[in-house]
């Protein structure tokens, strides 16, 4: 039983990896992006090919990887993306999940059925683990995990909160017109978020692959649990990620103790579950968010507003 | 014609719409006759033809009139196709399964609705999905599906193969030409107009007493029963249940393929569409993933490029109004003003 | 020097024109209050000005250079910063964190973070509070701090004393008092004749899109602003006689 938390627990360090770069492209850009998933298996079989065809082990190719993600993610909400959210909130949705379909296909395409890992590359990381007093392990692969999805909000939140850079990409989730008046390009501060979005998708990819198998469909799956674990995180700071993470992971691990098929059912479940206290509850659903408190500047100032 | 003032008139139906509509008839008194002429092949098409029209116009009267991009639709194809073999295992008759099946299928997702209609955008679409992924995991636990191995619907067999290819082309013909039918009548009616006006702005509609919620729940559930309608003929022509294949992710993407492609929010537009895809399909399926990878690139670019879809541009430019679900005045003058669209 | 010229200046909002043809120039230090009723054009001018708002035509130019197609981005680093109407304030970061921002231009010069709040000492409790907890005179200083931290050479004021009680707008403006000599070209969009006149160096009357008044502050009283504000008083030429 324990040894079930503590497992579920690590797992959601996982979940908070791959969730954070989607929580954080809807905080800024309000763009839930449906190839999310999609991307961290393309970047899992980047390490992969990296790795099978050129030996370079997977921490290395990251340095080749993120950068190319990085990349990928500007361009993206560049030509993309901001084209298509100037027709509405539904559009993006559409367009993204036309680009999973692609990427998913140009990878079964290119790589082929056969699932992939990248535990053959890691040498003994992949299982060595580490005895806790009382005889249960975790393994080393598992609290790295955990360790980066730490690093990585910490990392954020800083980024965030101390460099004028992160100033700007939240002045621009917020207002990005006044952004635009006190002199910040509002295209240039999503683009940017698009690619730091982009390298935590990067490094959540190199994580799946490294922790369990990936095909070229694997996408989807990722998708809905970053998704779930978002939603579940619920609003507030970026930590709600991890929290999320780990509800997800320990539902998840609990579910697989019931029954095999209860490690989908069971995240699947908490997931709705969530949703439905707060849907129900409190009224405010919904994925993170970053500041997006509006001012009712309007109607105070209709009210006020009085005859010259 | 109703006539205002002054000559100008309100529009519902033009010379055009009228043409239309006589020639839609006439198509389906052709498409009814149609198996007498055809070979065994092409009524399977046909067939699959008309399943498309109803995947494209239902996913559409949710995301084109209702505002609501969902890509979890799935769930309902799946769950029309489970319960008609639950229904038939019980000993209900086979094709009354079907419709029973599309029936409670409906009725399912009118508490889904109460659930799913509070979120927004996104959250809407993926949370759908999870609801598909979720549902798919709870139909693989029943035994009479054996997981993913899956199962037949053996009923069937009763009738010889003849008999069962039309009497499932003619089950889908009616289908989808009511299924039309409805919603042309929904989008015309007192509720059609709160649905535009949603479709339009929703805050707007809000403010002038629209009843958002209600008419979103209305197309929810139409749609719901409509897709399980066509899921539970799919699994007509098809005989076997694999939840895998009718949970999968690819039908929503072929409905929003047809529907942006033929024109999001246009009546025509989905129908258009699905033909559209058809005909990809019996020229380009055999291609595999590279056919996959169009239909994903075409629907990016129609998403950026052309996001009122193929019906969206004739109608710009030759004004035209085939089953025109909107009024338009018509002023003495050469000056149309219209606001059905 | 002409620091600003805005020469012939058209801006619609669809198919409304919201400014029709104004043209004036300011130079250094120039204090132009620009009054008028609510729907003259004033904030519309303004926007247009700070780059929120691209014109149909005419042009803006800013030191001998033509900011016309210039977006806002850019505008303020080339030395025109707009305070907006109703603050826009970014309401989930703080004090501090607004300043900063205004720096986002890079424009160096003698307006740093610790500058601001030595020109707005009631701010210096406030340094870390977010901007949405503040009060109305608090938030109307980060305001204006936030554009001066930009170091421009036009400053323009949408409103500053809109929503706030007059004990408070005495102080916002004793704090703009050190601005108005300090050599910066304002244009100050204000509701309050009276104390838009006070601190003025010139008087332009908007209505309906037009410039109908435009005068030394010296040269008019404010019963004359007053009639050109309501449309009275007009000559041929559309402006009112004085």
């Amino acid at each position: 039983m324990i040894d079930t938390l503590i497992q579920g627990i690590l797992l959601g360090g996982y979940y908070a990896v791959i969730t954070c770069g989607l929580s954080f492209m809807f905080s800024v850009m309000r763009i839930i992006n449906l190839a999310h998933g999609s991307l961290a298996v393309a970047a899992a079989y980047g390490l992969w090919l990296l790795a099978s065809k050129f030996g370079i082990s997977p921490f290395t190719g990251l340095l080749i990887v993120l950068p190319v993600m990085a990349a990928t993610g500007w361009v993206l909400q560049r030509y993309l993306l901001e084209r298509s959210a100037r027709g509405g909130a539904l559009l993006p949705i559409l367009t993204t999940f036309g680009l999973a379909i692609v990427i998913d296909n140009l990878m079964f395409e290119q790589f082929g059925a056969d699932t992939r890992s990248l535990a053959p590359f890691i040498g003994s990381l992949s299982y060595d683990s580490w005895e806790l007093p009382g005889g249960t392990y975790v393994g080393k692969l598992a609290v790295m995990t955990m360790a980066t999805a730490i690093a990585l909000l910490g990392g954020l939140q800083v980024f965030l909160g101390r460099f004028a850079l992160g100033r700007a990409i939240r002045a621009t989730a917020e207002d990005p017109d006044t952004a635009g008046l006190v002199g910040i390009d509002a295209r240039k501060a999503n683009a940017l978020a698009a690619a730091i979005a982009m390298v935590t998708v990067g490094i959540a990819g190199a994580f799946l692959g490294m922790r369990a198998t990936f095909d070229p469909y694997s996408g989807g799956p990722q998708l809905l649990f970053a998704f779930e674990a978002a939603v579940i995180g619920g609003a507030g700071s970026l930590w709600g990620t991890l929290v999320g993470g780990i509800v997800l992971g320990l539902a998840q691990s609990l579910g697989a103790q019931v029954h095999p098929q209860g490690f989908l059912i069971g995240g699947h479940a908490v997931f709705l579950a969530v949703l439905f206290a707060r849907l129900f509850f409190t009224g405010a659903p919904f994925i993170g968010k970053i500041g997006f408190y509006k001012t009712g500047f309007t109607k105070i100032r209709a009210a006020i507003r009085s005859t010259p | 014609m109703t006539s205002v003032t002054n000559g100008i008139t309100i529009e519902r139906w033009t010379r055009s719409s009228r043409l239309a509509l006589g020639s839609v008839a006439l198509a389906l008194a052709l498409f009814a006759i149609a198996p007498l002429a055809l070979g065994a092949g092409a009524i399977d098409r046909l067939t699959a033809l008309f399943i498309y029209v109803i995947l494209a116009a239902m996913w559409n009267a949710l995301a084109g009139f209702g505002g609501l991009v969902s890509v979890g639709q799935q769930v309902f194809f799946g769950l029309g196709a489970y319960f008609t073999i639950r229904l038939a295992d019980a000993g209900l008759n086979p094709f009354l399964s079907l419709f029973a099946a599309a029936l409670i299928t409906g009725a399912i997702s009118l508490p889904i609705s109460f659930f799913m209609l509070r979120l927004k955008g996104g959250e809407f679409a993926i949370g759908m999905w999870v609801i598909s992924a979720l549902t798919h995991m709870l139909v693989n636990l029943d035994r009479l599906i054996q997981g993913e191995t899956g199962t037949s619907l053996i009923s069937l067999n009763v009738y010889d193969s003849g008999t069962r290819r039309v009497v499932i082309y003619w089950l889908a013909l009616a289908s989808m030409a009511a299924l039309l039918g409805i919603l042309f009548a929904l989008l015309r009616s007192r509720a059609g107009a709160a649905i535009q006006a949603i479709r339009d702005n929703e805050d707007a509609a809000t403010s002038v007493g629209v009843r958002v919620i209600a008419t979103k729940r209305l197309l929810f559930v139409l749609a719901a029963f409509g897709i399980a309608v066509a899921g539970a003929l799919w699994l007509a022509t098809a005989t076997t249940f694999q939840p895998k294949t009718y949970f999968s992710v690819q039908w929503t993407a072929y409905m929003i393929f047809m529907v942006l492609v033929g024109g999001l929010g246009k009546f025509e537009g989905a129908i258009l569409g699905a033909v559209l895809f058809f005909v990809i399909e019996t020229f380009f399926g055999s291609m595999g993933v590279w056919y996959l990878i169009g239909l994903g690139a075409t629907a990016v670019v129609f998403s950026l490029f052309l996001p009122h879809g193929l019906w969206g541009e004739i109608e710009r430019r030759f004004d035209l109004r085939l089953l025109p679900v909107g009024y338009r005045l018509k002023l003495p003058g050469p000056t149309k003003i219209q606001w059905n669209q | 020097m002409t620091v600003l010229s805005v020469q012939n200046l058209d801006v619609r909002h669809g198919l409304l024109q919201a400014v029709r043809g104004v043209s004036f120039d300011l130079a250094k230090g120039d204090v132009l209050a620009l009054v008028g009723a609510n729907g003259a054009g004033k904030t519309t001018l303004l926007r247009s000005l700070a780059g929120a708002h691209l014109p149909a035509s005419g042009r803006i130019m800013l030191n001998g250079h033509d900011m016309t197609a210039v977006p806002s981005h850019q505008r303020i680093a080339k030395g025109i910063a707009l305070v907006p109407e109703g603050r826009r304030l970014f309401s989930q970061m703080t004090v501090e964190e607004n300043l900063l921002l205004g720096k986002s231009a890079g424009r160096q010069g003698e307006w740093t973070v610790d500058r601001v709040f030595s020109a707005f000492p009631n701010l210096v409790p406030r340094r870390h509070a977010k901007t949405g907890h503040l009060s109305g005179g608090e938030q109307q200083a980060t305001a204006i701090g936030r554009a001066l931290m930009s170091n421009p050479d036009v400053l323009l004021l949408d409103e500053v004393s809109l929503g706030l009680s007059p004990l408070v707008v005495d102080r916002v403006y004793a704090q703009l008092q050190t601005l108005l000599t300090s050599g910066t070209t304002i244009i100050l969009v204000e509701q309050d004749l009276g104390r838009a006149m006070a601190v003025a160096s010139r008087v332009i009357c908007m209505l309906e899109g037009r410039v109908v008044l435009d005068s030394p502050a010296k040269n008019v009283t404010r019963d004359q602003v007053t009639k050109a504000y309501f449309g009275l008083h007009r000559d041929s030429t559309g402006r009112v006689a004085s």
